[in-house]
């Protein structure tokens, strides 16, 4: 029951995208095609998740343990970088397949700031490990959830005629927070 | 000395680091509730913003091709950590205020991409007046949402109450963002970029 808590808070009322102002740069540059964000959603899923469940257990064990949790921010950030090569290389090897599909979206992942934020705030937030990995993962698929709902509007977008002003990146974001809007309206479920 | 102004002033309009390359969106949205709270995170990321243009510019030229990307990374997450202990000692409010988003000024695309377009080939001097331009660019463009949000969200700026009545809530919450950041752009593109 908790745990189904926090997957509906992380999903519809807090989502990340809309509601926290996390990854914010992919949501608006690969959201033009359908196909692609449904992609980056993949490896963004993936990456949090495990990002978080390997960052908690450096933090227990190695910051926390000595006493030098001032480093938190450069000793997440470089786990991550590390995190995304080695994904990228173990997917190589292992999965041709499906590193053909999440291939580019990888590099890109390190400056996705969903990734260091959902594992800063689950270790500032004092999380035990199993809700940590529940959080993320659910958090992950709010994000892209978002994703793909609006990518889904920009591809319907993209075919009408814009006044030349509003064409791109502005209706996008007032498409955006019309979205948010609707989203508002999960506030008050699971509290 | 006129020669090097434009660094200065090319980041306010010119290179408007929200406006015209829509860099560093996170924050944008997420800290501009008010226009007070716009100007911190704006002075907040100037600052990290000018220290590692400088460092970057004098290391640059012995830091192997490689490597260059983790390098900046551990140059700036050094002065995002200096920042975070900083203002936890003398201006704990603002940092409670701004929260998670001081540490996460590591992964603000402004930064990192001043460093890898600017800092790394031209001196310290033009590195420093440029991360002072684009940072003020940041301040500004930052300071004038977190303006027009509180204005229509609670009818007050900088914390004085200017209009009657209670606001639209929804500009003060998350919607309200994505609204004003939108429009603002359109008004930016129509008058202001040639």
């Amino acid at each position: 029951m908790e745990y189904l808590l926090i997957i509906i808070s992380a999903i519809f009322v807090n989502n990340i995208l809309l509601a926290q102002f996390l990854g914010i740069c992919p949501f608006l540059g690969v959201s033009n095609k359908l196909s692609t964000a449904t992609g980056m959603s993949g490896a963004v899923c993936f990456v949090i998740t495990l990002a978080t469940v390997v960052t908690w257990l450096i933090d227990k064990y190695l910051l926390v343990h000595f006493g030098i949790t001032y480093l938190r921010t450069i000793a997440f950030i470089l786990v991550i970088a590390a995190l995304v090569q080695m994904v990228e290389i173990v997917l190589k090897k292992v999965s041709p397949s499906l590193y053909q599909a999440l291939g580019i979206f990888l590099p890109l992942i390190t400056t996705n700031c969903a990734v260091l934020g959902v594992a800063l705030s689950v270790v500032q937030k004092d999380m035990p490990l199993g809700q940590a990995t529940v959080y993320a993962l659910a958090t992950a698929i709010g994000w892209g959830v978002a994703m793909i709902l609006f990518a889904g509007l920009r591809e319907q977008l993209a075919g009408n005629d814009v006044p030349k002003a509003f064409k791109g990146l502005p209706i996008a974001l007032i498409t955006a927070g019309i979205m948010a809007l609707a989203f508002l309206g999960f506030t008050g479920i699971g509290n | 000395m006129s020669s090097k102004m434009h660094f200065l002033t090319d980041g306010l309009v010119k290179n408007n680091p929200t406006f015209v390359l829509v860099l560093g969106m996170c924050p944008t949205l997420a800290t501009t509730t008010s226009a007070m709270n716009g100007l911190e995170m704006g002075l907040a990321t100037m600052f990290v913003l000018i220290l590692s243009n400088i460092v970057i510019s004098l290391i640059a030229p012995v830091v192997p091709d490689k490597v260059h990307i983790p390098v900046y990374i551990v140059v700036i997450a050094t002065f995002v950590t200096l920042l975070e202990l900083l203002m936890k000692a003398y201006v704990p409010d603002i940092y409670a205020t701004l929260g998670l988003f001081i540490p996460l000024i590591v992964v603000n695309c402004i930064v990192l991409g001043r460093a890898e377009a600017f800092a790394n080939k031209n001196g310290i001097g033009a590195s420093a007046l440029d991360g002072v331009g684009v940072g003020l660019g940041f301040t500004l463009s930052l300071t004038v949402i977190g303006l027009v949000r509180e204005l229509l969200g609670s009818g007050s700026a900088f914390g004085y109450k200017l209009l009657p009545g209670d606001g639209i809530l929804a500009f003060v919450l998350a919607p309200g963002a994505f609204i004003v950041i939108g429009y603002l752009m359109v008004l930016f593109n129509k008058y202001l970029k040639k």
